[in-house]
């Protein structure tokens, strides 16, 4: 059997996975990930809707094309599970991720800082003569963007949410 | 005032059983289920089979609901209870069983708190559960045990737990009967009419095609069975079964090339590499069937209709995916073909079965018979020749002899087959045969065993006695782990590292120890005889043969080979080729 690179080629797969909000979720999704072996890059989890009680898992993943099918497959498999998309290949969507940035300095390096957080459109959300917090928000690179350039400056503590994103357009998943 | 009839948990819990048809529960008492064993005592539509382990307790609803086709029902206690019970919920989710497990568990405001006989069993045996439920209010009883059935049951079938803390079950609430419940769990039966005419077309123009059925279609119920039978006879096509297929389609129609895979017969194998299409139904391409995942059947291409959309191209990519029920989307293909009037190429097909009665000719199954000791192969072959009249339910343990039955033992019927395939549990097979001797009292139900796996759930023995249920159970004793001495004869150089039991028990003292009836047989001229006496007795028999130590299972594709690799028999010089160790491809 001829393999080609095309289906040997690791990607990123950003997928939405709607469930019941109910106790012993998110050990299924996370189990299903470990005991099969597959990545998690990232995952959120929360209520979207209380009247149905549906939760949103968004997870980042990453395998050749059969392991994402099989990924999407093995989540649609559980019980507790009602919508999976793969936001990746089914248009165009957006993705945020939100940061917390901590950065101890005082002098040129803390002036520095400022500067670089109002580029990226960061906030100080806490401030001391010698450190910020600053909140960053934004698609992954740019949050990775961000940190790396605090690097320098005096970064001490990262905190990120992990990526949520959303489809493109007026339709829902 | 509208007035409800409040009942205790455990009234309500009964009561739910009943109304989903349970008619045997199989169980085993404790602290945490006191209350429902209680209830239990005060009623006599369910019966409660006493086992004497909670694994068996699982084996046998599996028996029971695989050769009735109804879900099994299993009751434990908490703690030690509910992890003596985690292999058979392994074992039935591997090979899709349906089955409720209901565990008792510690009063909920001691949960997580290490109480005595406190285990997280719904955090245990998440990964080895189709689902399960941990019931925290008496309120939902009712409704949880309906959806744990009904999900049991649907799409592919599979285990279920429900985990009953015991103040939950004796608290009062009201019972809601299986007609309110809506269950969102709704998995997808009719297979895409699309997608099926197209692969009636591909199956009309085939040259070398094959049927590769599997579980699934048994799985899927006697019509499915039908259904599939008069397929493969409407287009003359060969059909091999995997090991949880067989009984799919008769065992002794001519179209069948016996069980394909590690000890399938050559012309299965060989048909399945050189096959132009591969028409699988209700099989998973399992890694015991494939082989060497890149040198199986390269130049097919392949039709797979499964009810699981994750058992689609998970080992091999097809070509034509169909999800739905195998009986669903077999009445769909079977109408579609009579509508388009689809006939198959003659001429072809005259070929192929041609190159086919070329590879049947070899005659793979055969063996060198020996009138001093007893073939394990001549004993199977006994065994079903004088048998078979009485159209037995078979169940096998794990090893050489669940071989040996799956290649010399014939099925007409489905439901008739009853052998762990996917966990490979070794103790599986008497108490799978207690259920279903409870499930059919009057059948002839036997246990194929080995002397080693019987010695894991021996203990049953004294079950069979205390419920007369006259299970037969015919040990193979070779005196080894034979399974296991095979490959390292063959795999690791004739190293026996711990395979030899040299203490066994007299099995017939044994037997008689328990109050059953125990037999042996030494000679192959005592074989018959004694066959004959054990299916005479209408109580509990082991019949212990005593067989050919040095024999192992042939054919048998090596570990990293190819379906096209086979080897044949002890003379095979084919087995001292090396084969591939490529990572994640080869058999282990």
């Amino acid at each position: 059997m001829q393999v080609t690179n095309a289906i040997q080629e690791v990607n990123r797969h950003t997928i939405a996975v709607l469930v019941d909000n109910e106790s012993g979720v998110l050990a299924r999704v996370i189990g299903l990930f470990s005991g099969r072996g597959y990545n998690i890059e990232s995952l959120t989890v929360a209520e979207v809707d209380a009247g149905e009680k549906l939760s949103r898992i968004t997870i980042v993943t990453s395998g050749t094309a059969m392991i994402i099918e099989q990924i999407k497959n093995q989540l649609r498999r559980l019980v507790p599970v009602h919508k999976v998309h793969d936001l990746t290949i089914e248009g165009p969507h957006v993705s945020r991720e939100l940061a917390l940035v901590k950065v101890v300095g005082t002098g040129d390096k803390r002036v520095e800082s400022l500067r670089i957080a109002d580029i990226f459109r960061a906030r100080a959300i806490d401030s001391t003569n010698e450190s910020f917090v600053f909140e960053v928000v934004g698609a992954t690179d740019k949050v990775d963007a961000f940190i790396k350039l605090m690097e320098p400056l005096g970064l001490t503590d990262v905190s990120r949410t992990g990526v949520v994103a959303i489809a493109r357009g007026p339709n829902p998943i | 005032m509208v007035h409800h009839d409040t009942l205790t948990g455990a009234e309500i819990l009964l009561k739910a059983l009943v109304d989903q048809g349970v008619e045997v529960i199989f169980g085993y008492p404790g602290g945490a289920v006191l209350p429902i064993y209680d209830e239990l005592f005060k009623q006599n539509r369910l019966r409660h089979v006493l086992v004497r382990h909670e694994q068996a307790a699982v084996h046998a609803a599996e028996g029971y609901a695989r050769s009735t086709g109804k879900v099994g029902c299993v009751l434990v206690t908490s703690g030690p209870g509910a992890t003596n019970a985690v292999t058979g919920l392994a074992d039935a989710l591997c090979d899709s069983v349906p089955l409720v497990c209901l565990t008792g568990q510690v009063p909920t405001h001691l949960i997580g708190n290490d109480a005595f006989q406190e285990a997280d069993i719904t955090g245990i045996t998440r990964p080895c559960t189709k689902h399960n439920y941990l019931v925290k209010d008496v309120n939902d009883l009712a409704k949880t045990v309906h959806e744990a059935f009904h999900v049991a049951r649907s799409g592919r079938p599979g285990p279920v737990l429900v985990d009953l803390p015991k103040d939950v079950v004796q608290a009062k609430g009201e019972y809601q009967p299986p007609s309110k419940v809506k269950s969102k769990y709704k998995p997808q039966v009719k297979g895409d009419l699309k997608a099926i005419e197209k692969a009636v077309e591909m199956i009309a123009h085939a040259k070398r095609p094959i049927f590769y059925v599997g579980g699934g279609v048994v799985n899927s119920g006697p019509a499915a069975c039908q259904l599939m039978t008069q397929f493969v006879r409407m287009t003359g096509y060969p059909c091999t079964l995997t090991l949880m297929g067989l009984g799919a389609i008769p065992g002794s129609d001519p179209l069948f090339l016996g069980m394909l895979g590690m000890h399938g017969t050559v012309e299965a194998n060989m048909a399945m590499h050189d096959c132009d299409l591969m028409i699988n139904i209700g099989a998973r391409f399992d890694d015991r069937v494939t082989g060497k995942l890149d040198g199986f059947s390269p130049k097919s291409k392949k039709i797979h209709v499964d009810i699981d959309p994750s058992s689609i191209n998970k080992n091999v990519a097809v070509d034509l995916p169909i999800v739905g029920d195998c009986a669903h989307v077999l009445e769909d293909m079977i109408k579609v073909w009579k509508a388009k009037q689809c006939r198959v190429d003659e001429k072809a097909l005259k070929a192929w079965w041609a190159k086919i009665d070329q590879w049947r000719a070899t005659n793979c199954l055969s063996f060198e018979n020996s009138n001093k000791i007893i073939k394990p192969q001549y004993a199977v072959q006994r065994l079903y020749e004088l048998t078979r009249h009485r159209n037995p339910y078979f169940c096998t343990e794990v090893g050489q002899h669940q071989m040996w039955a799956a290649q010399h033992l014939k099925f007409d019927l489905p439901h008739h087959w009853l052998t762990s395939g996917g966990l490979g549990t070794m103790g599986y097979g008497l108490p799978s045969a207690m259920g279903v001797q409870m499930a059919h009292p009057e059948a002839l139900v036997i246990n194929i065993a080995g002397e080693a796996s019987i010695q894991m759930n021996i203990q049953e023995m004294a079950t069979l006695v205390q419920h007369r249920l006259p299970v037969k159970i015919v040990i193979l004793n070779n005196q080894y782990l034979g399974m296991v001495r095979q490959w390292q004869e063959l795999i690791h150089g004739g190293r026996y590292s711990e395979s030899h039991m040299i203490h066994h028990p007299d099995f017939v003292k044994l037997a008689d120890a328990f109050g059953a009836v125990g037999l042996r047989a030494e000679k192959p001229g005592e074989v018959d005889e004694a066959i004959k006496e054990m299916i005479a007795v209408d109580r509990p028999v082991i019949l212990e043969l005593r067989t050919d130590a040095s024999e192992n299972v042939f054919p048998m594709i090596m570990p990293g080979m190819a379906h096209n690799e086979m080897v044949l028999g002890p003379e095979d010089k084919g087995r001292d080729k090396p084969g591939s160790e490529q990572d994640g491809m080869v058999l282990v």
